[in-house]
């Protein structure tokens, strides 16, 4: 098969927003965080928890969609935690978040075996189905690309235009920026930065825990340990890549997704049969260093990332 | 020796001294049916994991250990999700707590875990390992799912049942254990439908089950019919797309009975029994006990057709039951191919 025809076809791009759409939520979920000032490397964790959390609650027995309530709200537990630690008390970024990537992932590890102490492959559930939406999904290409999803990646879509819209036409939304880039200015108006920062850490890790919830519950139908396999880590690649937009943070999302499904494509062509397999599974994040390289250039990062803020302090 | 310590000391203490009580009392019970004195003795053996006992191979392994404690051959314990630079660790714990012997998979240990074993002479270690045993190295015993021999037969399965002669195969990584199960598969199809092409992928991972599948429907758009379904995922396109799957190491057909026509699959419990013959015997030393898995000596199999009983040719099923008959009888022998199976 040809590259053009590949890129020509609608399975293709299909498969792109299908393997977009859980980094999507997670980008949206960090790129909160950061726009707040807050760098979260928990991600990766929170994206295990809420894997877990969502599968096991409908697992037990609840609907799809307080599945995924649920795995948003142990994502905000998670959120909690790195926020009071981060936030008040100003401790390491760094160290905070990628200790509570260790916790998440073990605590959930844990869990899984208390709850299944005994099973020879983990349990299925009914996952969400494909949702074409009329019309709209009969259009060539885009229309099942865009419009023959499950309803969490419509969900992902809407998320990036709610976030959009919070963060530049709200005041919340200034106020949350300027968290970010100059939080004695949002003190000096009344404000309160470490609300403010710990609300968006706590919204934010709600995301990424939804972003997991889509690994189990609508790309596939079960929970296995380390399924989320490095796509937080991508997540924080993408909120560089997208200069902290969020429009620009969802192109980067598709366009990872979309060199993922193209290796995975030319991998089973005669061409695939004389280069390493690991030089196609390396294409994604080699082609996104190069494309963050080009697009960062004029990015403008938070002024107070990773600054932490004592109110009265200079 | 700090408080931890001495606690542990005591617990052991009291762990085996229930033990001696247990084996006692089975001994007195026992008095009647002398068949069951064995049972008095079991050895200890501890299983470490660097996967949740859940997973593919590793299940094989857990499942004939029990199976030998239901015996009351040995005494299991074991430790899952071990990662591999914590694994050395984990061996030296067991050794110290006096397990006789360690059973295990050591592909991204494999010098570390040789080097435990080397203090360690008088526990026998038995590791899953991409290496051969070290004669030098007496108590240090290798094993792998040497399985080609039911991977050949589910191969012929396979050519028989694609109709557009496509056979889309998905992989964690192409190591030796992994190819050889793949190039058995490809020569069994071969053997049925010379013309079979093969999409080979594999996805860098053990455990991405929406990777597997998302690289299972790209075969399945390019004009796979069947999948020979190595990792977790695979079978799920298949049943997706309605078409088949061939499955491997573990019978996953209760799962999919639409979509699994066969699989090939390992027991692990010609091995383990081996190993611990040779532990009760005093004889356990350097070897390589992948031999354990070769179908005549009952280590691997193909599952029962169950719901495609009737829908496989008769002509490819004549072909299995006739080379199995070879297999067995070592009038044929299923290559051993370890290199990296490729797209055609």
């Amino acid at each position: 098969m040809d590259l053009i025809d590949i890129l020509l076809s609608a399975s293709f791009w299909t498969a792109t927003i299908r393997i977009a759409s859980p980094l999507i939520f997670a980008t949206m979920g960090e790129l909160i965080c950061e726009r707040a000032g807050v760098l979260n490397l928990g991600i990766e964790g929170i994206m295990v928890a809420g894997a877990f959390a969502g599968w096991m609650a409908v697992y037990s027995g609840t609907g799809l969609w307080t599945g995924v309530a649920i795995a948003m709200l142990v994502g905000m537990a998670f959120g909690l935690l790195h926020s009071l630690l981060t936030v008040p008390f100003g401790l390491s970024q760094h160290v905070v978040g990628l200790g509570l990537t260790l916790l998440a992932t073990s605590l959930t590890y844990f869990s899984y075996r208390l709850a299944l102490p005994q099973v020879t492959s983990p349990p299925k559930i009914e996952a969400f189905e494909v949702l074409p939406i009329p019309v709209l999904s009969d259009i060539p290409i885009i229309g099942p690309a865009l419009f023959a999803q499950t309803p969490l990646t419509y969900l992902a879509f809407a998320l990036v235009l709610a976030v959009s819209i919070t963060l530049y036409r709200t005041p919340l939304g200034l106020a949350l920026r300027a968290a970010g880039e100059n939080p004695a200015a949002v003190a000096a108006q009344g404000l309160s930065v470490t609300a403010l920062r710990m609300g968006a850490v706590i919204v934010g890790s709600g995301l990424m825990a939804v972003g997991g919830a889509f690994l189990t519950m609508s790309a596939f139908d079960s929970f296995f340990f380390e399924m989320v396999n490095g796509r937080g880590w991508i997540c924080i690649a993408l909120v560089v890549f997208g200069a902290w937009k969020p429009g620009k943070a969802l192109m980067g999302a598709v366009l990872f997704a979309a060199f993922d499904a193209l290796q995975i494509r030319i991998q089973q062509t005669p061409i695939g049969a004389n280069i390493p397999y690991q030089v196609f599974l390396m294409m994604p994040y080699f082609l996104s260093i190069v494309a963050l390289v080009a697009m960062s250039r004029r990015a403008e990062v938070p002024a107070a990332l990773m600054v932490p803020f004592n109110k009265g302090e200079r | 020796m700090n408080a931890a310590d001495k606690n542990r000391r005591l617990s052991i203490s009291r762990r085996s001294f229930m033990a001696t009580t247990a084996g006692a009392a089975v001994l007195a019970g026992a008095a009647t049916a002398p068949t069951r004195l064995l049972a008095a003795s079991p050895i200890k053996v501890a299983g470490i994991y660097t996967v949740p006992v859940e997973q593919q191979w590793v299940s094989r392994i857990h499942k004939a250990a029990v199976t030998a404690q239901g015996r009351g051959d040995i005494e299991y314990t074991f430790s899952e999700n071990v990662s591999n630079t914590d694994y050395p660790r984990v061996m030296r714990e067991y050794a110290e707590q006096g397990y006789q012997m360690i059973v295990g998979e050591v592909f991204g240990a494999e010098q570390e875990a040789r080097e435990v074993a080397a203090d360690y002479p008088d526990i026998a270690f038995l590791m899953g390992s991409s290496f051969k045993e070290d004669a030098a190295l007496s108590n240090f015993a290798v094993f792998d799912n040497y399985i080609q021999d039911a991977s050949y037969l589910s191969g012929i399965i396979a050519g028989s049942m694609t109709k557009s002669a496509n056979i889309g195969m998905v992989g964690g990584f192409p190591i030796p254990e992994v190819n050889r199960l793949m190039n058995a598969f490809m020569a069994g199809a071969q053997e049925m439908n010379p013309d079979i092409k093969f999409q080979v992928s594999f996805i860098g991972s053990w455990f991405d089950p929406p990777k597997a599948k998302e690289t299972a429907f790209a075969m399945i758009e390019q004009g796979a019919d069947l999948l020979y379904a190595e990792r977790f995922g695979v079978s799920d396109a298949a049943k997706e797309r309605g078409i088949l799957a061939i499955g491997n190491v573990i019978d996953t057909q209760a799962d999919y009975p639409d979509t699994v026509v066969a699989s090939a699959i390992w027991h692990f419990e010609p091995t383990l029994d081996a190993a611990i013959a040779n532990v009760k015997a005093g004889s356990f030393t350097a070897a390589d006990y992948g031999v354990y898995s070769f179908m005549k000596e009952g280590g691997c199999s193909l599952a029962p057709l169950g719901t495609f009983e009737g829908k496989v040719p008769a002509k490819a099923m004549e072909l299995v039951a006739k080379r199995q008959a070879e297999i067995q009888s070592g009038a044929f022998s299923v290559v051993i191919n370890d290199e990296d199976p490729k797209s055609s």
